[in-house]
């Protein structure tokens, strides 16, 4: 009874993933049996140019997201922590407040911040700026950071912050060599979170970075797509190397990534 | 002590220094901007001077007269709806059946979750291969089937259907992973004592797990609503709302106004997202009573 689930299971698996699977297969197919009918279910006579073509035209929207992804991380990070920090333990007046203007904050829609941002970038003088698109791109990820940070930083013993004190911990340092340390855990769930929304943003790049030098590999396959272009080798080759961070993720993370997404959900 | 607590308070104040300024700054500011974009007539020439000139709810009278509205108001509620109706179907179905733990059940459960984390863009390329007329898998296998082809995303008729089918695939997983979770918290003694009773499968299902998930339930729907309204991605890589405006929502509406044409309508472009938002935060606020309410 059991095997039969476990075969039940797996084909549902492998239903829901076949476009997955597909896109794969479609990145290993040779131009000239793009449009063969019925098309080859498995890549018989695989060809490399797709990832040819990626490592020829794409290395430098690659490189762009990567710099995009580390920016807004550090960038969640370092304005998240000491939020979530007060928020979880000093119990300031009006942290109530804050916490319900992060949970609103979540739910605007990303066009109208896009548009709201490019008024904003088009006088500051931004647009079309990396540093721009970071900043733009940690609004998609620091609400869910502080949230999720002061639910996991709620949990740790204050008896532990107390000994601190005792012992003549400022605040301050209290943070740094209590609080970070033991946040280990919540602090590598929304880093992760945080570097794959940045890595996949395409709103914020579209409208933020679309005249820019240096742009992100979202804008790198909308070029391709957007072109008319019929190399699909190529523009799939390109969509299963813009995946690879969000198969990291699943790999090394699997157990964080659930808890993320059920933790901005379901808080307790 | 009175002192100290005070003391408490400014450190506290200073730990949110940096959230408080970044909500004022990257949140507040441009949503403002937003809201003056959607008052003015701006053109391209006076927003870089800064001299558009006051035109109140033209804008949105504009808007609400534009032939466009009733469909992409149409076209936003079908999409929407039937988005949520099978994912979380589709959802609850998988966390059932995941939630009766099997050799490998784990890892497939985590494979599930790939098309949540795909990026955007690629979940939508690879759609828009499936989906191709000519040489989609999609249409090929219909043909092994007797179906003829199926123009998924050039046809008027199709369009919106196209692609909202993508975006029931993508949204599957995260309606799975939370009503897993509300599965799991569900106890297990519960569910003895009624086969105790000689409850059966189907009535365990209607009186236990349907009612105890109640809530669960409505936060799913209720943050999917949100998440769904958002949508822009999938539909604008897809179709660009096309062919013809056939699957324009407001989302992409307002892209198209403020970013897709040779000429930026950013007034009325931002009317429609001001809309959208409107929309977006009275479910927002219904979901974060929802959320009390459970906790209290």
């Amino acid at each position: 009874m059991r095997r039969v689930k476990t075969a039940i299971g797996l084909v549902l698996t492998a239903v829901m993933l076949f476009p997955v699977y597909w896109m794969v297969n479609v990145s290993f197919t040779r131009d000239e049996d793009m449009r063969r009918s019925p098309p080859n279910w498995f890549p018989v006579d695989g060809t490399l140019e797709g990832y040819q073509a990626v490592l020829d035209r794409q290395l430098p929207y690659l490189a762009t997201s990567l710099v995009v992804g580390l920016g807004t991380v550090s960038l969640t990070v370092v304005v998240a922590a000491p939020a979530a920090y007060a928020l979880a333990k000093l119990r300031p007046r009006g942290g109530g407040v804050l916490s319900f203007l992060l949970l609103i904050a979540q739910m605007i829609p990303g066009i109208i911040m896009a548009m709201g941002f490019y008024a904003f970038y088009l006088s500051a003088g931004v647009l079309n700026t990396v540093p721009g698109l970071i900043v733009a791109d940690s609004t998609l990820a620091v609400p869910f950071a502080v949230l999720v940070l002061t639910a996991f930083m709620s949990a740790l013993p204050e008896e532990l912050l107390q000994a601190a004190r005792v012992d003549g911990a400022g605040t301050v340092r209290t943070f740094r060599s209590i609080v970070l340390p033991l946040s280990r855990n919540a602090l590598v769930t929304v880093s992760l979170f945080a570097f794959l929304w940045a890595w996949s943003d395409f709103v914020f790049a579209s409208t933020l970075d679309q005249g820019g030098d240096h742009q992100p590999i979202t804008l790198g396959i909308y070029h391709y797509i957007g072109h008319n272009n019929q190399e699909w080798n190529a523009i799939m080759a390109t969509a299963v190397v813009a995946s690879i961070p969000a198969a990291v993720l699943l790999v090394i993370a699997q157990r964080y990534v659930a808890a993320g997404v059920t933790a901005g959900a379901v808080k307790d | 002590m009175r002192v100290r607590l005070r003391s408490g308070q400014w450190a506290a104040w200073a730990f949110l220094a940096p959230v408080g300024l970044y909500l004022v700054v990257f949140y507040a500011y441009p949503l403002y901007r937003n809201v003056e974009l959607s008052l003015r007539n701006y053109t391209v020439r006076s927003f870089v001077r800064g001299d558009a000139p006051f035109a109140g709810f033209g804008n949105y009278l504009k808007v609400f007269d534009d032939p466009a509205f009733g469909p992409a108001l149409w076209h936003t509620v079908v999409f929407t709806v039937v988005s949520l109706v099978f994912q979380f179907t589709i959802g609850l179905a998988l966390a059932l059946f995941f939630v009766q733990n099997f050799p490998l059940s784990a890892t497939l459960r985590a494979l599930f979750l790939v098309p949540w984390l795909l990026p955007l863009i690629v979940s939508a390329s690879t759609w828009t291969w499936l989906l191709n007329s000519e040489s989609g898998v999609v249409n090929a296998a219909l043909g092994v089937a007797g179906l003829g082809p199926v123009n998924w995303l050039t046809s008027p008729d199709w369009s919106l259907w196209s692609v909202t089918i993508a975006n029931i695939w993508i949204g599957v997983p995260f309606n799975l992973v939370v009503l897993y979770s509300g599965l799991q918290a569900i106890p297990a003694s519960v569910y003895e004592a009624a086969a105790l009773d000689g409850a059966n499968r189907r009535q365990r299902f209607w009186r236990i797990t349907f009612p105890l998930l109640r809530p669960v339930s409505a936060i799913t729907l209720l943050l999917g609503l949100v998440y769904t309204l958002k949508v822009f991605d999938i539909i604008w890589i897809m179709t660009r709302g096309g062919p013809s405006g056939s699957s324009t929502t407001f989302a992409t509406w307002s892209y198209r106004l403020g970013f897709g044409n040779l000429v930026p309508s950013f007034g009325p472009g931002a009317a429609v997202g001001n809309l959208l938002i409107v929309a977006a935060l009275v479910f927002g606020l219904v979901y974060v009573r929802t959320l009390h309410r459970r906790e209290a």
